[in-house]
């Protein structure tokens, strides 16, 4: 009796403790299902929008010493709605037909991309320990004890209210008002809306300004749980939150107020049993201290899998897509046969001098650079194979790499086995965990798909990794992950140049295998998916066992060149070259630059791996002009920059869907086209 | 010329790289009935998507009332607001709305908030089934249900000028005629028509005038009493090898 009493007051306690972290996820659940709704994107950029409102909330009240009205009017109620604004106007206006993956990318780059250049613009920078004030008076410093069991404080309160008002409101909006049912109508055809004389743009334009509103107003309220305000946080809870907005499916807001309150409780209750049991039964503990931190992640990746709905779930299809132009086909199938004699040429007398100038006159800092690049091209060939051929977006290529990098460490500190067999035994374990992690996944529709991959990064990330048989535990936190070079006989790649040879040769190799991938059965076979799922199964096509297969052949991809990375860098370094957001990065670049092609991965690997030390620490410019002290004074350029690039590299994607380099050699070629043709007629 | 509702100047549009309509010129008064016929692949679509706003003229204009239409990126809503509506072929439904909320999208705007239970009204007796249905999602009704839906949607606003394609497609033989007898009514109200149709008997019955489009271009234009032996020999003319 005594003991029931007390697990119900566990219990009880457990629930109240999660209310509050159950009323964040909420919210931001909240805002994204609203986002989603009245614009059919996918928003990961969401958590960005949050923060830059609490950022400027920070800087208006707390800098400037204004209000909290005045801050809380400035921040939320006019920022807010203008950055809704300008997004759409110059970007997702463009998007609206545009695929579900595209808009992804976007809204990655956008996440990446928008905190930087608010910080940029406002001069902001966190300061740790300097918390934000909640928007009501003494926020964080009154406490309400209604059951003797926990204390709200009034921030909390606040929170949970807009929470419930927040929903009550928007449900009204959706239901009773003609502006709620053409957001909805947008969302699903602009142009029938346009037929029924509604000016689409004006209710796009609306519904952005609404839910850029609705992100910044929590962002200004969840800031004064963290300790220092920083965008990544935002991220990841806009990450959890998607767990919450799936038990709606994404369009309804009370089961994204429930979903979000129901994982704040199912956390706090598994956190206030799993110690207690972890006590009496000794094998539950490595458990508990691993699994804590990513029960987010694990709960929103069972709700994906395991929810047939959401499996179910696909995008409505406008039925006047006819009116869009269909997707081009590849530049280089368009292309005049002396346009590509000459390209090839020019291709092979490029990557030649390249070659030379860093054989023969390249440092050592430089060799490194390029051989990461080659490195860094070959994973994202994996990228090529599962987004670009397959029309799939996988957000955990990261971790197959990873996956590589660690079993090359694992194989040689424990076996002494020889790194390239390691190598080979690596990438066959990251096939076997891509093809593996494919079976549950792969009936996800599109975005789906991406965030189930994410939450695996995610997971892979907090507990995978800690443990001493994938991670290295104690002894890799003294030594770092350590891995050695190869040595084939009397030949030793400790040498940097040799080294590089290596990985030039895996390239061309992993090429070959991409482009007779492509031109091959499983080639057509994801062709004809990506076209019509439907229309492929009719005529006796496998989608699942095709799938499959890409997505083992992307992941063994990304295994073999993890572990290529740790050999080149003789470390894993596993935060800085695979965490999750890496990853997130990857994908960008390689989509934004064109992963249809191989050439397209080279140059997406080439961009990410020399961009900062080429340009903007003023190398290149400073070679061109002889000597660094010539180098204009704002060099070296900060790296913030480059992420500033980033984003706007995503947005001029929203263009150009086929990728950045694809687009302008298609423009290239259609002109140097006309002009040959021209010629040929007038001989 | 004034007269004109609706006028394409030398219209030349298409997909990307592919051209559909190669300078067409068409014009349709008041109360004028136009029917457009021609082969699968000449064009049709195409061109009612033009004269619609859907899809901008890569060359030549649209001119509404004499007066040239926006080129901007989707002007439909304009033309809507001019009295020009498009029922476009196929499911054009919204599919994710309720059958009630696909009417009410169009009929709050063109009758206001208290004229929505009358246009709905409209709506149900001209179709009685989408009465019974109308709590129903639209994505769930049958193909011919969604089609009685999208010609609601046009057929209980009377516009000025009702551009319809492939009115019959899908439908029974009895609610295509029935679909006829409620656009003759309509054009004895007022209502301009331009109608794309397979069944060209139909829509010659209903016409005054009729443009044949061959290969994205209007080879004949005329009275729809001369359109009969017009149309017999252009088929042959069509057939026969180049």
């Amino acid at each position: 009796m005594i003991l029931a009493s007390g697990f119900f007051e566990d219990l009880f306690r457990g629930i109240l403790q999660g209310t509050p972290p159950g009323a964040v996820y909420a919210l931001i659940a909240l805002g994204f299902v609203l986002t989603y709704k009245t614009s059919g994107v996918f928003n990961l950029a969401f958590g960005a929008q949050a923060y830059i409102s609490a950022a400027m909330y920070f800087k208006v009240h707390s800098v400037w010493g204004w209000p909290k009205w005045a801050a809380l009017l400035v921040s939320v109620f006019v920022l807010a709605p203008l950055v809704g604004l300008v997004l759409e106007r110059a970007i997702f206006r463009h998007l609206r037909t545009a695929s579900a993956v595209s808009k992804l990318v976007v809204t990655i780059g956008l996440s990446v991309a928008l905190p930087e250049i608010f910080n940029w613009a406002a001069r902001f920078s966190a300061v740790a320990g300097r918390q934000i004030t909640g928007i009501v008076p003494d926020g964080a410093g009154v406490y309400y004890d209604p059951f003797g069991v926990y204390r709200f404080n009034r921030d909390e309160l606040a929170m949970m209210a807009v929470a419930l008002a927040g929903t009550l409101l928007l449900a009204a909006l959706f239901r009773f008002t003609m502006m709620g049912l053409s957001m909805r109508a947008v969302v699903e055809s602009p142009r029938m809306t346009e037929l029924s004389g509604i000016n689409a743009n004006r209710v796009s334009a609306f519904a952005w300004a609404l839910s850029s509103t609705f992100a910044g107003m929590a962002g200004v309220l969840i800031a004064p749980r963290f300790n220092s305000l920083s965008s990544g946080d935002y991220f990841t809870l806009v990450i959890i939150a998607v767990a919450a907005a799936a038990t709606g499916l994404l369009v309804s807001l009370p089961r994204a107020l429930l979903g979000g309150l129901g994982l704040g409780w199912f956390i706090a209750v598994f956190n206030t049993f799993l110690p207690g049991l972890a006590d009496d039964h000794t094998w539950l503990r490595p458990f508990q201290e691993n699994l804590t931190p990513s029960l987010p992640f694990v709960v929103l990746f069972a709700i994906l899998v395991l929810w047939r709905a959401v499996g179910r779930q696909r995008e409505a299809s406008d039925p006047l897509a006819g009116v869009d132009p269909p997707p081009p086909a590849l530049a280089a199938l368009e292309r005049h046969p002396r346009l590509t004699l000459f390209t090839r040429l020019f291709g092979v007398f490029f990557v030649t001098v390249v070659g030379l100038v860093v054989w023969f006159r390249a440092d050592v800092l430089w060799m490194s650079l390029v051989t990461k690049a080659v490195i860094i091209a070959l994973i994202y060939l994996s990228v090529t194979v599962i987004t670009g051929m397959g029309g799939q977006i996988s957000l955990c290529q990261g971790t197959f790499a990873a996956i590589g990098g660690f079993t090359v460490f694992q194989m040689a500190d424990r076996f002494n086995m020889s790194v390239l067999a390691a190598a080979l035994i690596g990438a066959a374990l990251a096939a076997a965990v891509g093809a593996l992690l494919s079976l549950p996944v792969l009936r996800l529709g599109g975005v789906w798909l991406a965030i189930a991959t994410l939450a695996f990064a995610f997971f892979f990330d907090a507990v995978m990794v800690k443990f001493s048989w994938v991670g290295g535990g104690s002894t890799a936190l003294l030594t770092g992950t350590q891995v050695p070079r190869p040595l084939i006989g009397p030949i030793d790649f400790a040498s940097d140049r040799a080294f590089l040879v290596l990985a030039v040769v895996a390239l061309v190799v992993v090429s070959v295998v991409v482009i007779q991938l492509r031109e091959g059965t499983i080639g057509r076979t994801l062709a004809a998916l990506r076209g019509s799922e439907v229309a492929a199964a009719s005529i006796g096509i496998s989608a699942a066992r095709a799938r499959i297969v890409a997505f083992a052949v992307s992941a063994a991809i990304a295994g073999l060149g993890g572990a290529l990375l740790a050999m080149h860098q003789q470390n894993v370094n596993y935060a800085l070259n695979f965490a999750p957001i890496v990853a997130l990065f990857w994908l960008v670049v390689v989509v934004a630059l064109g992963s249809r092609t191989v050439e397209g991965a080279i140059q997406a690997g080439a961009a990410f791996a020399l961009f900062e030390p080429l340009i903007l620490q003023g190398e290149l410019l400073g070679w061109i002009v002889r000597g660094e002290e010539r180098l204009p004074e704002f060099f070296p350029l900060s790296g913030n920059w480059r992420l500033i690039l980033f984003g706007l590299m995503a947005m001029q994607f929203a263009r150009h869907p086929e990728g950045l380099v694809e687009h302008g050699k298609r423009r290239s070629a259609t002109r140097i086209n006309g002009w040959l043709e021209a010629r040929e007629a007038r001989a | 010329m004034s007269a004109s509702i609706l006028e394409l100047r030398d219209v030349e549009a298409g997909y990307g790289p592919f051209r559909a309509l190669f300078g067409v010129s068409l014009a349709v008064g008041a109360g004028e009935a136009v029917a457009l016929v021609g082969a699968n692949g000449a064009g049709k679509t195409t061109l009612a998507r033009v004269a619609s706003g859907l899809l901008a003229p890569s060359a030549g204009s649209v001119h509404i009332d004499g007066s040239e239409a926006d080129q901007g990126s989707l002007p439909a809503w304009r033309f809507v607001r001019a009295g020009v509506m498009h029922a476009p072929e196929g499911r054009s439904v919204f599919a994710t709305l309720s059958v009630e909320d696909n009417l009410a999208l169009s009929f709050q705007r063109a009758f206001g908030r208290s004229g929505l239970a009358d246009g709905l009204d409209r709506a149900y007796e001209l179709f009685p089934r989408l009465g019974e249905r109308r709590g129903q999602v639209a994505g769930t009704l049958s193909g011919g249900e969604q089609r009685m839906l999208s010609l609601a949607r046009v057929l209980v606003e009377s516009p000025r000028l009702l551009i319809a394609d492939e009115l019959s497609l899908g439908l029974a033989p009895m609610v295509v005629d029935q679909v006829f007898e409620t656009l003759s009514q309509i054009r004895a109200t007022g209502t301009a028509l331009l109608i794309v149709e397979q069944q060209v008997g139909h829509a010659l019955e209903l016409c005054d005038r009729a443009a044949v489009l061959e290969h994205g271009l209007i080879s004949w234009q005329g009275p729809t009493n001369e359109a009969g032996a017009a149309l017999e020999s252009r088929l042959f003319e069509s057939r026969a090898p180049h």
